[in-house]
């Protein structure tokens, strides 16, 4: 039981079965128009903004950090494109599309360099920090798009999620790319390892030479552009920005999908593919119910009741009074120090946050 | 320069931890006084107490934020609570209900609701963000449970108290939300000053471990706090209720983040031990007041208040930074 | 002089902790208006029992008695409840709340359920008064020092009446005048007829102050002395101990033996740290071992965190090769070619969930900053060579770090910074706590890399680990530095004589 469900993969698993159970046509993929279409590539589709999303937010995490903001860059970005292609002399052009999005991430850049900045350079709490944006940043958006859904008819624009590069939906195609991306990178670099050594021991980084101050501030940066494309698919989608509803809970359902994918809150070792999951878990979590037939605003609920399932069977205090019952109070726990030569008594402890 | 230097002389005299209050209060002033120069009818009485009427359930939703947040915890489900609340209530009233045990069965839901967190918190050890985000997800799912729509209220002692107007003489009123809103502030300031438990909520937030080694009742405070939080929420949509007259799946969305941002802008630290309630609802007062100018602006588009807000909780976290580290250089 | 019976009776008392017995039949007695020290070096069993007094630990063994009752508290409330109140090094008060309020917080005066502020501050300024404090009771603690802090603790432990009061290294963090001010209070109290327990690591302090101590080593009893009976030498005698053991094999060789003319290539004057250590001169030369020497809280720990950055020096100027250097943190420490392993190995060495592979590149991958990722065979090659170099057990570069043992941990942590060929290497304990044959391993290297021509600063409580490694010693003492010998003068005696007396003759 604690090791099903310690494995990210096993909700996700259940959900796809519990589907094919009600609608047996549900793994079923046809082609039309050159796209792909049926339930599965839906799930891809409408979950990439938050896998990307979440993704940003799992390496925040890692450094210990937390970032609140990213529903208000979604919000930011999509205002800034739509708007820029809006009020350009030809709406319609690839030009103006391009340098929409262009700007809209370069914007995203600026806002995850100030959040770095807050908590790297003023050492302001990361809760903190990240909420002076995400409260000032959906105003932001609705100062661009002056409050008005901003509609675009452009081509281009409307390609970050409407087309498809052989037969899959770019969205998918742009998500995955990222995250090869982000596997690569954190692979090829050692951005991966300093940032889990940041976050599993930040004195013993800083004694060993690492510079943890800018990498987190690329950790944020990295956050806020994966927001602003998370973004940008999500307008392209409706072909409008919503300056008041793009992105909603966005940053709470991202925390969730890396929680779920098993990266503790508490930083250090993370896992982009955990992350993946997590992200789909909730996406196939809400297709779940509208195929099953329950009305979709309930789907809050089963969010919450998963939500604290899989915290309460990761909870190290519920894992220990789980595996006491099991042991059936036999004996006392055994004390199996890792450092034999070490006399610390346990209950030493380390003046932690002050 | 010597205006500058004055207020450095005032700031010198005022106790580092009223500094941050008295701040707000200043902030509030100005901007009141600001908006009565600009605007005719703004100086008046009534715009001041029609601050505490449209805002009553803000100022009960941030005392049981105070509550909290001194402790270092967080409650990110009041807003969905107080959305629950108005359903619930609405839905009772429609199944022909009488008014009052609607009310009271409303807030001991609010107590249980917090209970249940706060002992998850305390006692499971998991991260109260964590915690109360479950429980804003599960509130706000339950509100649509009972019902997709809005459900009005015809119900007469509701309506009663919706619409009765206190009169304070002078062609000046309050709403009986306002007076309850008032009554909860002071058994706040009672509890938190006066009693026990109040002490140990600040010791908790001020320094857990110690507070343990004290001997104080740290579990008692620590889940106490979220009982407090979730009555207060469901109290609060008890008088969003009466402000609106329904309930609505969709009320209240995003207040979680105003009951927050008007604690930290009234002074309170979020990571616990400092504030004062009277601070939050200097905070709330501000928040409205931001409100009010706009109105009265009626040109200025409403998302300026966001951004004004987001720009207030900027100044006063840098500002808690600086004082954090002002103090901390103090005592070494 | 005292009364025949004791206070409190420790009788036979053992605490073990795992495999690892920290307490071995020990006993203590503390009697009424009596202060008594209790000495003894890190990891000797003070705080344990300390802790078994005060019902922190169960005992395995012996007896407690208080008032000659015997006794097993729960936990500190309980303890408190008999009249044995703890000050720990820490101040465990809150700083966001008044004086008067951590002086009564729980037991504050209460009237019809509403806390009587009046008959609190009242309270309060009594109890503040009883100890001639003159502090404000309604200014908020955070805003005094930590001494002031400290003795608002002590104020807090003697207010329920204690009949013994526990002082668990109080005095860690105070300057003289602030020592004076708590010895102050602790005679008062022990006028008052209070039995104090003192720890300290400060010998000036404990003969200032006690009356009669008790030694510990390796959570053995070495002994119970009035204080005017033992000198310093032979209290540091009993605490530090003499081991001959399998190091003696060591063969004391250093390679290049100091040649005053070769240039030091780190030289650090009048480096210092108010509240830290006093300003010091220091010179180590290509292939030397200086060791510095002297008790916990000496300043060993401290002046070495200021060579390498990990705190910052204010005031004196450091040179590496002859080239002055502005070391503000590790990260300038490092370009400059020092590398420092720390005394607390767990939160400031080992990152415990990384493998032993990146832990033993992180320095170097640090260097080279994370875009220039080293190689990953040249990684395995790295860890494949110092694991076998160093005999790191299990042999393996994926396992944890965490999962190592001490010893193993603290060669992973060696390795960290030898593969960075570092000019000067700073070694703060490296072999506390870990077992003898790591221990033999690890001497056997510093011995080696100075060979090689690393300029090696060695700190170690043990004495004669100092001694036997070190070309050169510098001796501290209460935070200054007091003599620095070479050569012949080397020598175990020595060194604890100028630990005992600071080099006043006659002490």
């Amino acid at each position: 039981m604690r090791e099903l469900l310690r494995k990210p993969i096993w909700p996700l698993v259940a959900l796809l079965l519990l589907n094919l159970a009600v609608t047996p046509s549900f793994f079923a993929v046809r082609v039309q128009d050159g796209r792909l279409y049926g339930s599965l590539v839906d799930i891809l589709h409408n979950g990439a903004p938050l896998a990307l999303t979440a993704l940003g937010m799992t390496l925040v995490i890692a450094t210990r950090g937390i970032d609140l903001s990213v529903g208000a860059v979604v919000a930011i970005a999509g205002a800034v494109a739509c708007s820029w292609i809006a009020a350009s002399p030809d709406p319609a052009s690839p030009g103006a599309a391009l340098t929409g999005i262009v700007l809209a991430l370069g914007l995203a850049v600026v806002l995850g360099a100030w959040n770095g900045f807050l908590v790297a350079r003023l050492g302001i709490q990361p809760i903190i920090a990240t909420l002076v944006l995400m409260t000032a940043g959906r105003g932001l958006a609705q100062l661009v798009t002056d409050g008005q859904i901003v509609t675009v008819n452009n081509d281009t624009f409307s390609g970050i999620s409407g087309s498809a590069l052989f037969t899959v939906p770019v969205t998918v195609v742009v998500a995955a790319a990222v995250y090869a991306l982000v596997a690569l990178v954190t692979r090829r670099t050692a951005l991966g390892t300093l940032v889990e050594a940041v976050g599993i021991n930040p004195e013993a980084s800083r004694l060993a030479g690492v510079r943890s101050r800018s990498i987190v501030w690329t950790v944020y940066v990295f956050s806020a552009l994966c927001a602003a494309v998370a973004g940008l698919m999500i307008s392209a989608n409706v072909h409008a920005a919503d300056a008041n509803n793009a992105g909603l809970w966005l940053e709470l359902d991202a925390i969730l999908a890396v929680v779920i994918g098993g990266t503790s809150l508490a930083g250090g070792r993370y896992s982009i593919a955990g992350t993946l999951l997590g992200a789909l878990t909730i996406q196939a979590l809400t297709t779940t119910i509208y195929s099953v037939g329950i009305p979709p605003e309930v789907s809050l609920v089963f969010k919450a009741v998963v939500v604290i399932l899989v915290f309460l069977a990761q909870a190290p205090k519920v894992r220990a009074l789980l595996a006491r019952r099991r042991r059936g109070g036999s004996g006392p726990p055994p004390a199996a120090p890792t450092t034999p030569a070490a006399p610390a008594p346990a209950a030493e402890t380390t003046g932690s946050g002050r | 320069m010597t205006a500058l230097a004055e207020r450095a002389r005032v700031a010198a005299r005022v106790p580092t931890r009223f500094l941050p209050v008295v701040v707000t209060f200043a902030l509030f002033v100005l901007m009141f006084a600001g908006g009565s120069l600009r605007y005719d009818s703004f100086a008046s009485g009534q715009v001041l107490l029609n601050l505490l009427i449209d805002n009553s359930f803000l100022v009960v939703l941030a005392v049981g934020m105070t509550f909290v947040i001194l402790t270092g915890g967080i409650d990110l489900s009041v807003g969905s609570v107080v959305a629950l609340s108005t359903m619930v209530a609405a839905s009772l009233l429609r199944a022909g209900w009488p008014a009052v045990p609607v009310m009271l069965l409303v807030l001991a839901g609010g107590a249980v609701f917090g209970l249940a967190m706060g002992a998850v918190i305390h006692y499971l050890v998991i991260q109260p963000f964590i915690v109360t985000l479950a429980g804003m997800f599960l509130a706000r799912g339950l509100c649509y449970v009972i019902d997709l729509q809005s459900i009005s209220i015809s119900d007469p002692v509701f309506r009663t108290i919706a619409q009765t107007a206190i009169p304070l003489g002078d062609d000046l009123f309050l709403s009986p939300s306002a007076v309850v809103a008032l009554v909860v502030v002071a058994i706040a300031v009672y509890v938190l000053h006066m009693t026990r438990f109040g002490r140990t909520v600040y010791a908790v937030g001020g320094n857990q471990q110690s507070a343990m080694l004290m001997g104080l009742r740290v579990g008692q405070a620590k889940v106490g706090v979220y009982v407090i939080s979730g009555t207060c929420s469901a109290l609060a949509g008890l008088l969003f209720t009466f402000y609106m007259l329904s309930g609505y799946s969709l009320h209240a969305v995003g207040m979680e983040l105003d009951a927050i941002a008007a604690v930290v802008i009234g002074g309170t630290l979020l990571t616990g031990g400092s504030g004062f309630v009277l601070g939050s609802v200097l905070g709330v007062l501000v928040l409205g007041t931001i409100q009010t100018i706009l109105s009265f602006e009626g040109t200025l588009s409403s998302w300026w208040s966001r951004i004004v807000i987001g720009l207030l909780l900027l100044v006063f976290v840098v500002l808690q930074r600086v004082l954090a580290r002002r103090s901390a250089a103090a005592s070494t | 002089m005292h009364p025949p019976r004791p206070l409190v009776e420790m009788l036979g008392i053992s605490v073990a902790f795992g495999p690892v017995q920290a307490l071995d039949s020990v006993d203590l007695r503390l009697y009424p208006g009596e202060v008594h020290a209790l000495m003894g070096e890190n990891g000797a069993g003070k705080s344990t029992l300390i802790k078994a007094l005060t019902g922190v630990h169960p005992v395995d063994a012996g007896e407690i008695r208080v008032n000659g009752e015997p006794v097993a508290f729960s936990g500190p409330a309980a303890a408190q409840a008999a009249g044995i109140s703890t000050v720990y090094q820490e101040v465990n008060l809150c700083p966001n709340l008044s004086v008067a309020e951590n002086l009564l917080l729980g037991r504050e005066p209460r009237r019809a359920g509403r806390i009587d502020w009046r008959g609190a501050r009242r309270r309060a300024a009594e109890v503040l008064g009883r100890l001639h404090l003159d502090l404000d009771p309604s200014s908020p603690l955070g805003a005094h020092p930590i001494a002031q802090q400290q003795l608002v603790a002590i104020a807090r432990a003697v207010e329920v009446d204690a009949r013994v009061l526990v002082l668990d290294e109080p005095t860690s963090s105070l300057d003289a005048s602030e020592v004076e001010e708590l010895f102050r209070v602790i005679r008062r109290l022990r006028d008052d007829g209070v039995a104090i327990l003192f720890v300290s690591h400060f010998l000036e302090q404990v003969y200032a102050i006690s009356d009669r101590m008790t030694v510990l080593r390796n959570g053995r009893l070495v002994g119970e002395h009035r204080t005017a009976e033992l000198s310093r030498r032979q209290l540091v005698s009993a605490m530090v101990g003499r081991e001959l053991e399998v190091l003696d094999r060591l063969d004391h060789a250093p390679a290049a033996p100091a040649d005053d003319e070769d240039p030091p290539v780190l030289s650090a004057v009048g480096l210092g740290r108010a509240g830290a250590i006093e300003p010091v001169d220091l010179d180590v030369r290509p292939g030397e071992v200086v060791g510095l020497a002297g008790l916990l809280g000496s300043g060993r720990t401290e002046l070495a965190r200021l060579l390498f950055g990990a705190d910052r020096a204010d005031r004196g100027e450091i040179s590496v090769a002859g080239r002055a250097v502005r070391i503000r943190n590790p990260r300038s420490a490092i370009d400059a070619g020092i590398a420092f392993t720390p005394e607390d190995r767990k939160a400031a060495g080992v990152v415990g969930d990384l493998t032993v592979r990146d832990n033993i590149v992180l320095a170097m991958q640090a260097s080279r900053g994370w875009m220039r990722r080293i190689p990953r065979r040249r990684q395995d090659e790295l860890a494949r060579r110092w694991i076998e170099l160093l005999d790191i057990r299990p042999a393996d570069p994926d396992a944890l770090l965490r999962n190592l043992s001490g010893g193993n941990q603290q060669k992973v942590l060696l390795a960290r910074w030898l593969i960075t060929q570092p000019k000067v290497l700073i070694l703060d304990e490296p072999t506390r706590g870990i077992d003898v044959g790591a221990k033999a391993q690890i001497q056997a290297l510093v011995a080696e890399q100075a060979r090689d021509g690393t300029a090696i600063v060695f700190i170690s409580a043990e004495l004669d680990e100092v001694v036997r490694l070190s070309d050169r010693v510098l001796v501290l003492r209460d935070r200054r530095p007091v003599a620095q010998l070479a050569g012949d003068d080397v020598d175990t005696d020595h060194v604890m004589e100028l630990i005992a007396t600071g080099g006043e003759a006659g002490a």
